[in-house]
């Protein structure tokens, strides 16, 4: 008798913890709610009769507030509008050899001969593609609006750094600007600045100031403070020692907010061409895009891709010097010389615009207007292959993207899978999913046997059947449980703002989709950054393709994905995937190749094979840098959910590009915001989750 | 060597600092005579935590003042109030008999530009300027002119050895370069004053010992008021004219380097000195007698040789040594006996620990 009792398990083993029980008693609410889900239909679809017409109001402010304060907008407007033209009209006038040297000679300096010899080539290629005025264009945009970045940022960067007080809501505002789709705030500029390209030139100075900001207040704060006490000592002012101490000690941090900048900048400069009216690279992408014409699209995507490497590349060269020292051409490029070269591409426009203004005539025949074959060879070949694209698109719609949406219950009918489920198998898919919660309640703690039972819980209704109340009850009690009450507060609030405007079923949407790709993300990139941190090989060949996949501006990627996949959900998630996927895979390798060497050195020595040693010294001691690139995939999805839009969508971007077609100043903000709320909620979770696992390990 | 005979360079009288929500609320009961332990106890039991507590001293013109402390003992913390980069929460400090904490901003400036240097732990270079610009960044802030300025940098590099690195820039440095540097630095504008905040101990030890050698060697020069914060026991009875102890932001003794392993203020002191070598520590000058009119001996020492190098001359049988006195001051005798029972001392000390 005495035996089995000693096995038994301890009654502590059972004991519940306090922070279970609340989950406890959502089980229960979830239980009602699905058996009362016919009966009460509102549990799952929101009632129309109940939302607030928030929009309404807002418009209804906006224009009162619009009207009062246009004039003063307008006069911006107008006053900007000088320096673009002279931009544009400078930029157009200069012959593209001066350009090249110049821009060859800034290559030498910032980075040495290889990537001079890339800007000639992408500006070739710019010329023979026939893209030259409208990259130009472009340029001209980029060039009014990162100054403008640099300046503000400057200063509020400064702000932060000298009055932490203010730290909160300037990061706050900062979150706002970077997460809040461009596409929503383009409304209200267009409405207080009229139509045209001020607009897209303000759009890019909002959205790349942040930056600028963070990387100011970085830089200042990391001054050492032997370096400013030194300056102190010395006997410096308060102004002494701001230029001559502070900011030139913080000057290489300045500089990389100068390239995140001008990158953001060209991004939204892309973005911008949507409301047209400027003949920049975005819009030729767009509109061949529109015209199916994907030669023209992928020439000119990938003349928006060199030149955004390009610019990244000449940006950063002078950010920080190569580990080995500057090579030989950047130190023959002396300052001096770089003056000299620079005045000489002057000259050179002047002479040429002057003595032979034919010499330099732009190729009128660019590669672009020999794409009608390609085109057609392109289109045949996707219809050709119109059994493999779509055979993978359906494959992948019937298989995740249907059954993450509408569940097992939704897709296990005759219509979609061709059979449905007896309720054998539903008892069967029941029983599986609490045996494996009661494994991982085992193994790894009530968490991850929640985790499971909500996962199970999900594939079985879908996202879209999910009762409105057990969901938002069940983010906000993960928020307060992880964050504090104040983090699922804000939860709380920002679904509760969604879900009166009746925007429940695009955030439903949003949710899936974005659910989706960042755990084909994850698991893709995953492994792929599992393989880099164990092959020097495989690393060298990730690198450069994840480079260049950061620099591109989001629209390249729809570009692709809607040439083979046509417009659906589909192409989003292919888009949405291709701009996601960098994070997981820089941050696993970079996670894993910088774990302790004792460590790891430890447990081998131990005898682990090489799996153990992954999963279970390697892999856990990354985590933390692991769920920082987590953070980083879900902000890129969420940024690309509005872009992605443009390919046919229902979710919250789609809501906010119907808004700006229909100049809906309020549905746009609403939207926006919403966006800019699950970002931000998803960002403090994640950090809430690093700070307790890193004070749980101290 | 004699303290009481050159003028009060630097007084530090009661300085408190204590970082919390509202420090000032524990220092306005003027007139009373407060308790430092007590009161550093309440503040602690009160959320707020007492640095410095209560630190009284004095040094004289030309000494080397050492503070020694372990890390978290608010030594560092001291020194910076007594440079005002740090605002002492009470107290008054005296610079050549000025109250410093009554100095302006203006007046403070003033005075950092001419009369203080400071040397750092992690040297404080400025990464975008090379040695020559680093050097003479203190009399550019003052707006001197270039040719100046460099001419009086070119000097200072000469005189810590760095002739033919001007043009590097301080990453191309070793630590140990580096710190050449940051002395040049501080001592680019003359300063009488020289705070040395830890400023080997980014440094391996061999390099330290050069270091310090090197320092030594710069102090005879220069005659400077120096306060010196190290962590290092070593370092601090090897240059230390006078030595303060601290401990929880306490200054818990103050004495010569042979006052303080000889006469341990309390238990803390004499465990921390307990591996310092008492030959190595006292010189011949600490426990010689006067000579009272006796015949003097003929083999004649410095007061500043330490016992341990008398320990060949003993051995050889010479049975005492005349120790000139220092100025005006008359001859004083060191017999073998007092050596041998200080040996006998160190054995015990030994025994025991």
């Amino acid at each position: 008798m005495t035996a089995p009792a000693a096995i038994a398990p301890s009654p502590q083993r059972f004991a519940i913890a306090p922070a279970l029980l609340p989950w406890c008693a959502l089980a229960v609410l979830t239980a009602l709610c699905l058996l009362l889900k016919t009966e009460l239909p509102w549990l799952v679809n929101f009632p129309k009769e109940w939302t607030l017409p928030m929009t309404t109001y807002i418009n209804a402010v906006t224009d009162v507030v619009v009207a009062v304060i246009q004039p003063g907008f307008r006069a911006l407007s107008a006053l900007l509008d000088a320096p673009m033209r002279g931009a544009r009209l400078a930029l157009a006038w200069l012959p593209w050899p001066a350009v090249m040297l110049a821009v060859a000679a800034l290559a030498l300096k910032s980075s040495g001969e290889r990537l001079a010899i890339f800007a000639l080539a992408t500006l070739a290629y710019i010329l023979l593609a026939g893209y030259w005025p409208q990259s130009m264009n472009t340029l001209a945009l980029v060039l009014l609006a990162v100054p403008i970045s640099i300046v503000l940022g400057f200063l509020l960067g400064v702000l932060g750094h000298a009055r932490p007080r203010w730290r909160p809501v300037l990061n706050g505002a900062l979150d706002l600007m970077q997460t809040v789709p461009a596409f929503a705030y383009l409304i209200p500029l267009l409405l207080l600045f009229g139509f045209g390209p001020v607009v897209g030139l303000i759009a890019s100075a909002i959205y790349a100031t942040p930056p600028m900001v963070r990387n100011t207040m970085l830089g200042l704060d990391r001054v050492p403070a032997a370096i400013s006490e030194a300056g102190l000592m010395s006997g410096c002012t308060r102004r002494q020692q701001f230029w001559q101490v502070e900011v030139p000690t913080a000057l290489p941090q300045l500089l990389v907010g100068f390239n995140q900048t001008t990158m953001a900048a060209l991004s939204m400069v892309i973005v911008a061409a949507i409301i047209g009216g400027f003949e920049d690279i975005g819009w030729e992408v767009l509109s061949s895009m529109r015209k199916a014409e994907f030669g023209q699209s992928i020439l000119s995507g990938l003349v928006i891709a060199l030149l955004a490497i390009l610019i990244d590349r000449l940006t950063i060269g002078f950010a920080r010097a190569p580990e080995t020292g500057p090579t030989r051409a950047m130190r023959w490029m002396t300052p001096r010389r770089l003056v000299l070269s620079l005045a000489v591409a002057l000259a050179l426009a002047v002479v040429i615009r002057l003595a032979a203004p034919d010499a330099t005539l732009l190729p009128q025949t660019g590669l672009r207007m020999q794409m009608g074959t390609v085109n057609e060879w392109l289109l045949g070949l996707v219809r050709d292959y119109a059994w493999f694209f779509n055979g993978v698109r359906n494959a992948v719609l019937y298989c995740l993207l249907l059954p993450m949406r509408v569940g097992i219950s939704g897709s296990a009918t005759p219509v979609m899978w061709g059979f449905s489920l007896p309720p054998s198998v539903l008892a069967a898919y029941a029983v599986l999913v609490l045996a494996m919660a009661v494994l991982a309640a085992r193994r790894l703690g009530w968490q991850a046997a929640t985790a499971v039972l909500a996962a199970g819980l999900v594939l079985y209704t879908g996202f879209l059947d999910l009762p409105w109340p057990v969901f938002i009850l069940a983010v906000a009690l993960l928020a307060g449980q992880v964050g504090g009450p104040r983090l699922g507060l804000f939860a709380v609030a920002g679904f509760g703002l969604i879900l009166v405007n009746g925007l429940w079923p695009q955030l439903v949407q949003s949710l899936y989709l974005c659910t989706l790709a960042v755990l084909l993300c994850l698991l893709v990139g995953g492994a792929l950054g599992t393989w880099a941190a164990h092959s020097d090989r495989v690393s060298h060949v990730l690198k450069p393709i994840c480079d260049a996949l950061q620099t591109m501006p989001q629209f390249v990627f729809l570009i692709p994905a809607l040439m083979f996949f046509k417009v659906g959900e589909f192409t989003a998630l292919i888009a949405i995937m291709l701009y996601a996927i960098v994070p997981p895979i820089r941050y696993v390798e970079h996670g894993l190749r910088h774990v302790r060497p004792d460590v790891v050195e430890a447990v081998e020595q131990m005898g682990a094979t090489p799996l153990q040693t992954l999963l279970q010294a390697k892999l856990p001691l990354a985590l933390p840098v692991v769920m920082l690139g987590l953070n980083q995939t879900i902000m890129a999805a969420l940024s690309m959910l509005a872009i992605a839009a443009l390919v046919g969508t229902r979710d919250l971007g789609q809501a906010v590009y119907v808004a700006l077609g229909k100049a809906d100043a309020g549905m746009g903000l609403i939207a926006g915001l919403s966006i800019a709320f699950l970002a931000i909620l998803a960002d403090r979770l994640i950090q809430a989750a690093v700070a307790r696992s890193a004070a749980a390990s101290h | 060597m004699d303290t009481a005979t050159r003028p009060i360079k630097l007084a530090c009288r009661n300085v408190w600092k204590v970082y919390g929500r509202r420090p000032a609320y524990y220092f306005d009961s003027r007139g009373y005579v407060i308790d430092p332990d007590a009161l550093a106890e309440r503040l602690r039991a009160e959320a707020h935590l007492p640095a410095v507590v209560d630190a009284s001293f004095e040094v004289a013109t030309g000494e080397i003042f050492v503070i020694m402390g372990l890390s978290g003992s608010g030594k560092s913390t001291l020194v910076r109030c007594l440079s005002r980069l740090v605002e002492p929460s009470a107290g008054e400090i005296l610079l050549d008999g000025r109250n410093l904490l009554a100095a302006g901003g203006k007046e403070l400036i003033e005075l950092r530009r001419h009369a203080m240097g400071m040397v750092f732990q992690n040297f404080g270079l400025l990464p975008h300027l090379n040695v020559l610009g680093n050097v003479a960044f203190p009399l550019k802030i003052q707006g001197k002119p270039a040719k100046e300025r460099e001419a009086r940098a070119r000097e200072m590099i000469a005189l810590v050895g760095l002739e033919g690195r001007e043009a590097s820039f301080p990453h191309q440095l070793s630590g140990g370069q580096q710190q050449r540097v940051g002395i040049a630095r501080s001592l680019a504008v003359g300063p009488e004053l020289w705070f040395l905040d830890e400023p080997f101990s980014a440094l391996d030890p061999l390099i330290r010992k050069q270091m310090q050698d090197e320092f030594l060697r710069l102090q005879r020069m220069l005659r400077k008021t120096i306060i010196f914060i190290t962590h290092d026991i070593a370092e601090a009875f090897r240059l230390a004219d006078r030595l303060a102890i601290m401990r929880a932001g306490k200054i818990v003794q103050i004495g010569r380097p042979a006052d303080i392993v000889l006469n341990p203020a309390d238990d803390y002191v004499a465990q921390f000195t307990e591996d310092m070598p008492l030959l190595r520590v006292i010189t011949a000058g600490d426990i010689a007698t006067p000579a009272n009119g006796a015949a003097l001996p003929e083999r004649s020492i410095a007061a500043d040789t330490s016992l341990e190098a008398l320990i060949p001359q003993l051995a050889s049988g010479v049975a005492a040594f005349t120790v000139p006195g220092a100025g005006d001051s008359p001859p004083a005798v060191l017999s073998a006996g007092a050596v041998l029972a200080m040996l006998e001392r160190e054995q015990a000390r030994r025994k025991s620990s």
